[in-house]
């Protein structure tokens, strides 16, 4: 084929903006670090910085802000994921959240409150990062589609949505004050679908929760969840029953519902993703408050 | 006026054969378009429908929509389309757009990613965020209104940014009952506004973005127009790729790849034509040159790779390379240059000060730029120019820029990457200006430095000291003659050479001509800074006695010199102590308002974050704090 008929697919495309933008901060920042929460979409950042910096290792750790309440089979592949990357992996519990004994069940939304945004912000300044790489993409959620790829964020980690500096083409300002610093988003222009493709065509490895298995459920508050370790406590009446389920996004599994599905393969997966008429986050319990909510938490330091 | 059910769509292949539908969804093509127009005139329902239109919204969040339409929207009990782009809570209570919403959605033909921009001028930066990347844009107009300044302002962003394919999208034609002779009249005036502003063609097509006419499906109360819905054009139109991959090759080095001692490789996007192993390069600016040795990727070694891929190159010599530099085809090399001329966007409340150093950034390269010669401001209803010294916020103008190192770069109009670029402010680290690279002016190839035998070592040497600049910097009044003063008497009788530069023996002659606007005093600082720096040349301590009121100045000159030779002296003394003194009873004339822009009263101080010394002239007398600053200098 002759050079000047090498036209790069969408994903080629996508692929090389999130290197770009990986390499970028690895150039200005200088102390980066990249949050993992071994979802999907943790897996294919993953996966897009080995491709940037190959042959070196990525020149920064992976940060995992736990709250101990993480499906098992996440722990098991986070741990694998990281040492098979060669790089270091920080994991962050909350102290006080820990000494409280904060739960799913008992604390309702100050469980992720103190786990994950609190957690997240002691980290990234216990470690003084300057950068820290998330997974977000724009299609997720309509202020999510409005923020920029360096988003940045005040000393106490808050975002200002209606002050945001322009970004042109693909330059990056990447400056910031002593005590600011930035959250990149190198899937901001990644689609839901984008990421599956990539993951198929790349054979990424990810979570076998994505996939369905028959696993033990109980139904509450109209969601299935799964019964993954015995802190579950039961209500009256209720017995954990196998069923064939999967999961379209993972969290606490305390607070996330799975689907009932046969999908064991990734070209099944995908196909019941684009035969559902439901957006994707549905199964997060958190996303169920108002429409602004997320960017309420964003501004308090969520992620 | 068009029916139809609005349920969430999927295409039949799905199901049938999802692999062939993954195959055929891979290969589709992408369209990167915007909206843009005036306040109000739809945009943001546009989107909305266009996304509903084409069933592309989930159950859960139209019920989600028609929830919040009914309690929040504008559009009573009907759905509000624009509540599914403006997503922020601000947005939501006032009814308008303020930043930027990107979407995606893709039919059996195409991809798209859609930038819905505001349409107030006050967030025009943001419109410009979303403009700078894509290949279309759509210009709303409401039908009732016409060509509003906004829809100009847009037009002319578009078309300087280079979109290469624009829409007009007449819109709200149901509040106009649907009038031909309406849209043709509107179709007429921006054609002539279009060709004054070099817009050379457009697409346009009668819209009700609320009611849906002519998005996805063919309006029924308009049959006098034949042309395309909006979705089919955007479905068809032709993408150009800019030929990018037949210009020369060229990629900005981003990262240097070291693993180990064995491997040093480059890592950057090839911004324009294509590479093989073998190849013979070029790295500008050095000049040097190599032959590639190999592409590396996590996916093995490539034996090409084309502009828009993102790849390590190795080379088979040791040369020099390193972030900001340009591996270059070795026949043709881009240009490199220290003066440009440029169109600059300008998007900070701050405008912009001529003379006053700005980071630039373009490409992988960062220097520092001076705007010398603002050249004029474009008013963007009538494409006219307008002599100008400044640019405020959003104003549009063309400026001569150097730059304090040459600069790799092509001209905008052949390579966005290379010739587009942005200015931040070196204090707020904000972005505070777009910047369109047009060409290099060549004068500045020509003025060489004349190399001297007696260089500044041997000056200062001569009279037995080391050169200083002691920067006196304070309010009006502050004390910081009399201090200088004092200063100059003590090194003189010590047998140092000194000279004192001083407001008022500069004003009259060197800086006669300039005033005390925000500009003249930027320049003011200039032209002292670069006298100071040729008298420490020739070996003096130099002191000068100026207000300076701006950290961003008192920097450059700080740059100007070498390392420990800027002494900067901070004559703290509040604004209520030397307002009572007003030895000069300037600042009883500028509370009258017979003085304009007067430092400290209707002109602002920036205080020094970390003088060399300060002088609290309320604690310390003026023969101290001279004492003081002569121990200082004499130190060592
Ligand atoms: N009758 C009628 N009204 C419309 C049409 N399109 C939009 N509107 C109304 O015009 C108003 C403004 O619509 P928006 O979509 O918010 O306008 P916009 O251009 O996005 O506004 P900004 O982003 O704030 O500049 C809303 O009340 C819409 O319902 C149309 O085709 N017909
Ligand atoms: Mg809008």
């Amino acid at each position: 084929m002759a050079l000047d008929d090498r036209q790069l697919t969408h994903l080629q495309r996508l692929e090389a903006e999130s290197i770009q933008i990986m390499r970028e901060v690895v150039s200005t920042a200088s102390n980066p670090v990249m949050l993992y929460s071994v979802g999907k979409d943790s897996a294919c950042m993953l996966h897009l910085a080995k491709k940037a910096f190959y042959p070196s290792p990525p020149p920064f750790p992976l940060l995992h802000v736990d709250t101990t309440w993480k499906f098992r089979e996440m722990y098991k592949l986070r741990d694998k994921a990281a040492a098979d990357a060669g790089m270091q992996l920080l994991v962050h519990h909350n102290p006080e959240a820990q000494e409280k004994g904060i739960n799913p069940f008992d604390h309702g939304s100050l469980h992720t409150d103190m786990w994950k945004t609190d957690g997240l912000k002691q980290a990234l300044s216990l470690y003084g990062f300057d950068a820290a790489f998330g997974g977000a993409r724009r299609d997720e959620e309509k202020s999510r589609a409005k923020e920029r790829v360096f988003s940045f964020r005040s000393a106490n980690h808050r975002w200002d949505p209606k002050n945001q500096r322009p970004e042109l083409w693909s330059q990056y300002n990447a400056r910031k004050a002593k005590g600011e610093s930035i959250r990149v988003f190198p899937l901001s222009n990644w689609t839901e679908l984008d990421i599956w493709q990539y993951i198929q065509l790349e054979g990424i490895e990810i979570v076998p929760l994505y996939f369905s298995a028959p696993r033990p459920v109980v139904e509450r508050d109209g969601l299935l969840i799964m019964v993954d370790d015995d802190r579950f406590p039961l209500r009256e009446g209720e017995e954990p029953q196998m069923r064939s389920i999967r999961f379209r996004t993972l969290g606490c599994y305390p607070l996330t519902g799975a689907v009932e599905s046969t999908a064991a393969t990734l070209s099944e997966v995908i196909q019941e993703m684009l035969l559902t008429t439901t957006s994707e986050r549905q199964g997060r319990a958190i996303d169920h408050d108002s429409a602004a909510s997320m960017e309420k938490k964003k501004q308090e330091g969520y992620f | 006026m068009t029916e139809q059910t609005h349920e969430y769509k999927v295409d039949a292949l799905i199901a049938e054969d999802i692999d062939a539908y993954l195959s055929k969804h891979q290969h589709k093509t992408m369209l990167r378009f915007i909206t843009c127009g005036s306040v109000d005139d739809g945009k943001s329902t546009l989107i909305g429908r266009l996304l509903y239109d084409s069933k592309m919204i989930f159950e859960d969040q139209l019920a989600t929509l028609s929830k919040e339409s009914k309690s929040i929207g504008t559009q009573g009990q009907d759905i509000d389309f624009a509540l599914l782009v403006d997503g922020l809570a601000a947005e939501r209570e006032q009814g308008i757009t303020i930043d930027v919403a990107y979407r995606f959605f893709a039919t059996d033909k195409r991809k798209f990613i859609v930038a819905d921009t505001p349409g107030h001028e006050q967030y025009t930066r943001n419109m410009v965020t979303g403009a700078s990347t894509a290949d279309l844009a759509v210009i709303l107009i409401d039908a009732r209104q016409g060509v509003l300044t906004q829809t100009r302002r847009h037009s002319y962003i578009v078309n300087l940014l280079g979109i290469p394919n624009v829409v007009l999208a007449v819109n709200k034609m149901d509040l106009v009952g649907y009038s031909q002779d309406r849209f043709d009249e509107i179709v007429a005036e921006y054609r002539a506004f279009a060709k004054s502003i070099g817009i050379k063609e457009f697409t346009a097509i009668p819209i009700s973005g609320l009611k849906g006419d002519n998005i996805v499906d063919r309006s029924t109360g308009m049959d006098w127009y034949y042309g395309p819905t909006l979705m089919a054009h955007l479905e068809e139109v032709p993408l150009s790729d800019r030929s990018a991959v037949e210009r020369p090759f060229r990629m900005p080095v981003q990262w240097v790849n070291r693993p180990n001692l064995d491997f040093r490789g480059f890592s950057g996007t090839i911004s324009s034509g294509a590479v093989r192993p073998g190849d013979a390069v070029r790295v500008v600016p050095s000049g040097k040159t190599s032959t590639v040795k190999s592409i590396v990727t996590y996916d093995g070694d490539l034996d090409a790779a084309v502009a828009g891929q993102a790849v390590t190159i190795t080379f088979n010599d040791e040369i020099d390379c390193s972030r900001g530099s340009v591996i270059a085809a070795a026949d043709a090399p881009p240009e490199v240059a220290d003066q440009f001329e440029t169109t600059l966007i300008w998007m900070d409340e701050a405008e912009m000060l001529p003379g006053r150093p700005y980071i630039l950034q373009l490409g992988t390269q960062s220097v520092t730029a001076t705007i010398t010669e603002p050249k004029y401001e474009v008013n963007v209803n009538t494409a006219e120019h307008l002599p100008s010294r400044t640019l405020k916020l959003n104003a549009i103008g063309v400026c001569n820029i150097s730059t304090d190192r040459p600069l790799v770069f092509e001209g905008y109009e052949d390579d966005r990457t290379m010739g587009g670029f942005i200015l931040i402010d070196r204090m707020t680290n904000a972005t505070v200006a777009a910047g369109l690279v047009h060409f290099a002016l060549r004068r500045s190839q020509n003025i060489h430095w004349q190399a001297v035998d007696i260089d500044r070592t041997a000056h200062a040497a001569q009279k037995g000291q080391k050169a200083r600049v002691v920067w006196f910097t304070g309010l009006s009044g502050s004390g910081k003659s009399t201090i200088a003063n004092l200063v100059e008497k003590k090194l003189h009788s010590l047998g140092r050479h000194s000279f004192l530069l001083d407001g008022d023996n500069v004003r009259h002659g060197l800086n006669r001509d300039l005033g005390f606007t925000d500009a003249d005093r930027v320049e003011n600082i200039r032209r002292v800074g670069e006298v100071a720096r040729l008298m420490t040349d020739a070996g003096l301590i130099v002191l000068t006695a100026f207000i300076s009121p701006f950290r961003a100045e008192r920097q450059m000159v700080r740059d100007l010199m070498a390392e420990g030779e800027f002494v900067e002296v901070f004559v703290n003394t509040p604004l209520d102590v030397a307002e009572s003194r007003d030895v000069k009873g300037l600042y009883k004339k500028a509370r009258a308002g017979q003085l304009k822009n007067f430092t400290g009263i209707d002109s602002p101080y920036e205080e020094p974050q970390a003088p060399e010394l300060t002088v609290n002239t309320a604690a310390m007398t003026a023969e101290d704090a001279a004492e003081m600053i002569v121990d200082y200098l004499l130190r060592d």
